[in-house]
């Protein structure tokens, strides 16, 4: 043990003395929490819309209101009768224009089906398909509405068969913040720790400070255990900064319990910082052993684990693929108890698969490194 | 019992033999030298006694401890250094010796007894704050001594310890060794620096992997007893290079920096037959004269025997294998 302190104050000590990567490996997160959490927003707010009102009545005018009031829409433009569309779209002006013809009013009021058009600029399709969702709503609302101002209280009362609420729980306002912080830590965490113990070991081999520690009397494992808790710590810190970070910018909270969330970040991290070792016996040089760990832990963090990308519409392959990084079983448990204030009792299967994976992959890195020389 | 023992030991990497066969015995305060050019396999041989690296075949043993079966015992045992001081260049001078230290399992009293011990050795008194990346060549190389036998190994490895050293840093440090052999720890060195032979008890020489010759350097040097070496000066080296290669009377003829070495049967006639050739071609003015061959003489003429007994059996046999060989053997 002490020969593992050893080696822990030595990588510490070396450490603090490149302010440049321990700045890089606790500010990294904050800063890339920044960045997607701002940049990675599919929330679709305030999106400009024109407006070619050609009634002119207080229907259309209250219609126009229902999505301005909805503050999905900002009201960007008013375009007169007979005004360019397809101009507004092309330059840009507006994203959506919104077209109420002729007798739109009089058609409502003499019970006759109103007519009212919604152009889309679809070239952002993400972002088109946002709109027509949420106009779509804004539609319905105002018929509803319409409908009870036009029929008589009996009628309206047989006429809400179903009462349609759609409430989302854990994150009401469908925010996509509150759903990337986890995924972030989860990237994040796997990024930091994969690269740090994977470069401490390979730049000992490139500069021959690994063959000197051959010849001593340090064993394998304690060289090991001494590489990887000074990592361990840092990646812990780094995860306080982004729940800080997440808490201050994006009013991120952590619902359930903190030991929980900690318990399972310290396996999630075994995993991680053990695909570190794994690389570093593979690998020989700084420049490999970090492009393999950006190929094979983040690039999967990101795509494969459901950080983005909703795993249940990836192709079946890709699915199954996913089963095979940590970062998935990772972040249905972070969701839980950071968005739904859950514990870890639910999530009992993806916990195992957590253990499992950490115990295969640094089994597998312990046998690399330990194994006799060649 | 041999400090250190290696019995047959051999080491292939594919179909490249880097160590063929090696059987030494080093004795307990020995300074022992491997001497070979570079790939010569001196390095590989140090590499499969410390465990670095598992033998072909064969067996090495420290203090009569087999590398293959007790490996963290020999380590416990032995110190090793390489050429290329493998330090932690962005930690200071203590706290390298405070990290290998504690990785020798040493602490408290002990540890602040042997770093003293060390740094005193080493000459880095009030030098335990700099940064070891700022300290010069001939520094670095004292303070990976001191790390590799702070925790007072019996036998002690150093593979080509003076490489890129001054001569003065390279002096300082031999006195280290030296003193160290006294207080009865085994040092097993390999250069190709052949003056620092000279401060080896015994020296193996090896050449591809072999060894072609072991013994005192005096006992070495008996290979030219019954012949002379001359050194040769004269205007145009290279074509008086090819005189002498060509010549019945001339055993051997290699080039020495600005000088040829010839081995001859006998001084006198040897001294005379020279000059006249010399005259003979104009290659005026000449300095023939004998002189008491060095470790130098003795590797290369070892050598070439060797490479010529060698291609004996393949090639022509009234060629003269590789007589220009360069001096100081890279």
């Amino acid at each position: 043990m002490r020969k593992v302190l050893a080696v822990a104050l030595k990588e510490m000590r070396q450490a603090s003395r490149d302010p440049l990567t321990l700045a890089l490996l606790l500010g990294i997160p904050a800063a890339m929490l920044l960045l997607y959490g701002y940049a990675l927003n599919f929330d679709v707010r305030h999106v400009a819309l024109a407006v070619q009102d050609r009634d002119g009545s207080a229907g259309s005018r209250e219609l126009i209101a229902s999505f301005t009031n909805s503050t999905y829409f900002d009201r960007a433009a008013d375009l007169p009768a007979g005004s360019d569309l397809d101009g507004v779209l092309e330059r840009r002006l507006a994203r959506a224009v919104l077209v109420i013809p002729e007798n739109y009013a009089r058609d409502l009021d003499e019970g006759r089906r109103a007519r009212v058009q919604l152009l889309l600029d679809g070239a952002d399709a993400n972002t088109a398909t946002t709109v027509l969702g949420t106009s779509s709503a804004v539609v319905a609302d105002a018929n509803t509405a319409i409908l009870r101002k036009a029929l008589p209280d009996q009628q309206l009362r047989t006429s809400r068969v179903i009462d349609y609420e759609p409430r989302a729980w854990y994150n009401p306002e469908l925010k996509s913040t509150q759903f990337l912080v986890p995924g972030l830590i989860g990237f994040i965490l796997m990024l930091t720790s994969v690269l740090s113990t994977a470069l401490s070991v390979v730049r000992e081999k490139e500069r021959g400070t690994m063959e000197q520690l051959r010849v001593t009397s340090l064993r394998p494992a304690e060289l090991i255990l001494g590489k990887t808790l000074p990592y361990l710590g840092i990646a812990l810190v780094a995860m306080g900064i982004i729940l800080l970070v997440a808490r201050a910018l994006f009013a991120v909270q952590v619902r359930g319990p903190l030991l929980d969330l900690f318990a399972t970040t310290l396996l999630y991290l075994f995993g991680a910082l053990g695909f570190g070792l794994l690389i570093s016996s593979f690998a020989d040089s700084q420049a490999i052993a970090f492009q393999v760990g950006s190929v094979f832990a983040t690039l999967p963090a990101i795509f494969l684990s459901g950080f983005i990308f909703p795993i249940r519409s990836m192709p079946r392959l890709l699915q199954w693929l996913t089963y095979a990084f940590p970062t998935r079983y990772f972040l249905v448990i972070l969701r839980g108890i950071i968005l739904k204030g859950a514990s870890l009792a639910p999530y009992r299967r993806d916990l195992l698969f957590l253990t499992i994976y950490a115990g295969v992959i640094f089994g597998l890195a312990w046998f690399r490194l330990t194994r006799k020389a060649d | 019992m041999a400090a250190v023992e290696t019995r047959h030991l051999s080491k292939s990497f594919g179909a490249f033999r880097a160590v063929d066969d090696l059987t030494i015995a080093v004795e307990e305060g020995e300074v022992f030298g491997l001497l070979g050019s570079n790939g010569a396999g001196k390095s590989t041989v140090i590499r499969m006694i410390c465990g670095l690296l598992a033998p072909s075949g064969g067996t090495a043993l420290v203090e009569g401890v087999d590398v293959a079966r007790d490996p963290e015992e020999v380590k416990r045992r032995i110190g090793y250094m390489t050429q290329r001081f493998s330090l932690y260049e962005d930690l200071t001078v203590r706290q390298n010796l405070r990290f290998f230290g504690g990785v020798y399992g040493l602490r408290g009293v002990i540890l602040d007894q042997r770093q003293a011990w060390a740094v005193s050795q080493a000459g880095l008194e009030g030098k335990e704050d700099l940064m070891t990346r700022s300290l010069p060549g001939g520094w670095k190389q004292r303070l990976a001594l001191a790390c590799a036998v702070l925790h007072r190994p019996k036998v002690l490895f150093l593979d080509e310890p003076t490489g890129g050293v001054d001569p003065i840093s390279r002096r300082s440090f031999w006195n280290l060794i030296d003193k160290m052999a006294e207080e009865g720890v085994t040092i097993i060195v390999t250069t190709h620096y052949l003056d620092e032979a000279e401060h080896c008890r015994r020296i193996a020489l090896m050449h591809a992997g072999r060894l072609i010759s072991m013994g005192t350097v005096s006992q070495l040097k008996q290979v030219f007893a019954g012949r002379a070496v001359i050194e040769v000066s004269c205007p145009r080296l290279f074509e008086a290079l090819d005189l002498f290669e060509r010549d019945e009377d001339v055993l051997e003829a290699s080039l020495f920096g600005s000088r040829l070495h010839l081995v001859v049967p006998d001084a006198g006639t040897g001294q005379r037959r020279a000059l006249e050739l010399l005259q003979r071609s104009g290659n005026v003015p000449a300095r023939v004269e004998p002189i008491v061959p060095s470790l130098e003489d003795v590797f290369i003429h070892t050598i070439e025997t060797e490479e010529a007994s060698r291609t004996r059996g393949e090639q022509k046999p009234t060629e003269k294998a590789g007589s220009r060989v360069q001096r100081g053997v890279p």
